[in-house]
């Protein structure tokens, strides 16, 4: 930009790929804030490595590109590409995906939600219990590496548990998300091995953010009604 | 044969019985592939995964026995992914522990004789084929394998990936599996975390290459 406005307000403007760069963002707590029940050295590799090489790698394969400078969201829903996907999909859906799994998280977090949302859980699962049961059951059974979700399907106005492989997230399924756990094998083994299904119990007894998931929950609702 | 219903006990009775499969024993120690490969990871992906696989795949074949005699092609079809994962973790991971071998019993030694030199022949050198399963071992996104495989129609070597545990045959009727190289997470995880690189830099010191070339052998006689 050759206006000198452009460049007196920030140093960082005269690059314009630093503007349009994805960046990586930190837990909404210490790294160790969630010990005993994920450890600190999970989340050091977890995010320190794993999501940070999503967001390293994406940015070096969309600059130059049309994807370039677009939001997140977009990049995602462009390279899914409706199941065929391009090469970046893995990593850009990778970088939003562990962004909704720290925020899905707290510290003294789990237990049993409150309010509109535990009224609906119950409206569409029956009780908190089988809810708790099936999302378990999903990401117990979601085979190699992926999620399992809690969203809302607005055309039915409906909660649902769903399961994904690899990168796949409810964005490009036109569900909106409100919780997910990551049962990608690097996200629980060294803390609970092979042992799946326990840090899946550790997950919901100990870890689920039921904050983040109603304000999610009335996010969705409001957008929902707009459209 | 007079129709036997089945209950939990399904051996019980004389009707045919479902032929399950066992963990087939390590051909080594688990610590003996160190520093390669560590004894607590060998030791869990022994005990823990492979024994699942072999647990799961048992289940499944019950109730698949139990579907079939029922004629209900709803329950047969139901299962057919279970199987699949299950069965192909079985299948995979028995050549794999096969295809790795202790540095006193051979690992890491160079492949010799016609597999050799139709590694030269097909891929210039062998450290190019193995830059070329490493790139793709790399490259794999989420969970699966990366071998070297022999088509024994077209008596041509090439390197696929498959996904989860999709057996090699998923990619090609006609391919053998020489080597497999497990690139799902819980094969290097507690011992090289996110630097999937460096374990496929040193699995290469405990491959079998004796086994890849008795089974190459064998299919090109």
């Amino acid at each position: 930009m050759a206006s000198t406005q452009g460049f007196s307000l920030s140093a960082r403007s005269s690059n314009e790929n630093v503007a349009a760069k994805i960046e990586l963002k930190a837990p909404p707590y210490p790294l160790d804030a969630l010990e005993p029940h994920m450890s600190r050295k999970t989340l050091e590799f977890h995010w320190g490595k794993h999501h940070r090489s999503y967001v390293d790698n994406l940015n070096k394969q969309i600059v130059g590109t049309e994807l370039h400078g677009k939001t997140l969201e977009a990049i995602i829903v462009n390279t899914y590409n409706k199941g065929d996907l391009h090469p970046s999909f893995n990593n850009a859906a990778q970088v939003w995906n562990h962004d909704f799994f720290w925020e899905s998280m707290k510290p003294g977090g789990g237990g049993v939600p409150n309010g509109e949302l535990l009224e609906l859980i119950k409206r569409d699962f029956g009780s908190f219990e089988e809810f708790e049961k099936e999302f378990k059951t999903a990401a117990a059974t979601q085979f190699g590496s992926g999620w399992a979700w809690l969203v809302y399907k607005a055309q039915d106005n409906k909660l649902l548990v769903i399961k994904t492989p690899n990168a796949v997230n409810p964005l490009v399924l036109d569900y909106y998300p409100l919780l997910t756990v990551d049962v990608w094998e690097h996200a629980y083994y060294l803390d609970f091995q092979n042992r799946r299904p326990d840090y899946l119990s550790v997950f919901m007894e100990n870890l689920v953010s039921w904050e983040a998931v109603s304000s999610r929950l009335q996010l969705a609702k409001a957008q929902a009604a707009q459209t | 044969m007079s129709k036997i219903s089945r209950g939990a006990n399904f051996n019980s009775g004389n009707s045919r019985s479902v032929q399950t499969l066992s963990l087939p024993d390590l051909p080594y120690d688990y610590g003996a592939l160190e520093p390669a490969i560590s004894g607590e990871i060998m030791r869990l992906h022994h005990q823990k995964h492979h024994q699942a696989y072999v647990t799961n795949y048992n289940k499944a074949l019950e109730q698949l026995d139990s579907a079939i005699s029922k004629a209900d092609a709803s329950a047969v079809v139901k299962l057919q992914s279970t199987i699949k994962f299950n069965g192909g973790g079985h299948i995979n991971h028995s050549i794999f522990w096969k295809n790795l071998a202790p540095v006193n019993e051979g690992g890491g030694d160079p492949p010799k004789g016609s597999l050799s030199n139709a590694i030269e022949k097909q891929f210039g050198s062998l450290e190019v084929l193995v830059q070329k399963i490493n790139s793709e071992g790399a490259a794999l996104q989420g969970s699966g394998w990366v071998w070297l495989a022999l088509d024994k129609e077209f008596k041509r070597l090439l390197v696929e990936t498959t996904a989860n545990q999709d057996p090699i045959v998923t990619k090609g009727s006609a391919l053998v599996p020489l080597l497999g190289v497990d690139v799902w997470e819980h094969a290097y995880y507690l011992q090289y975390k996110n630097v999937k690189p460096d374990y496929l830099k040193n699995i290469w010191k405990v491959m079998n290459w004796n086994y890849a070339t008795q089974v190459y052998e064998k299919e090109c006689i």
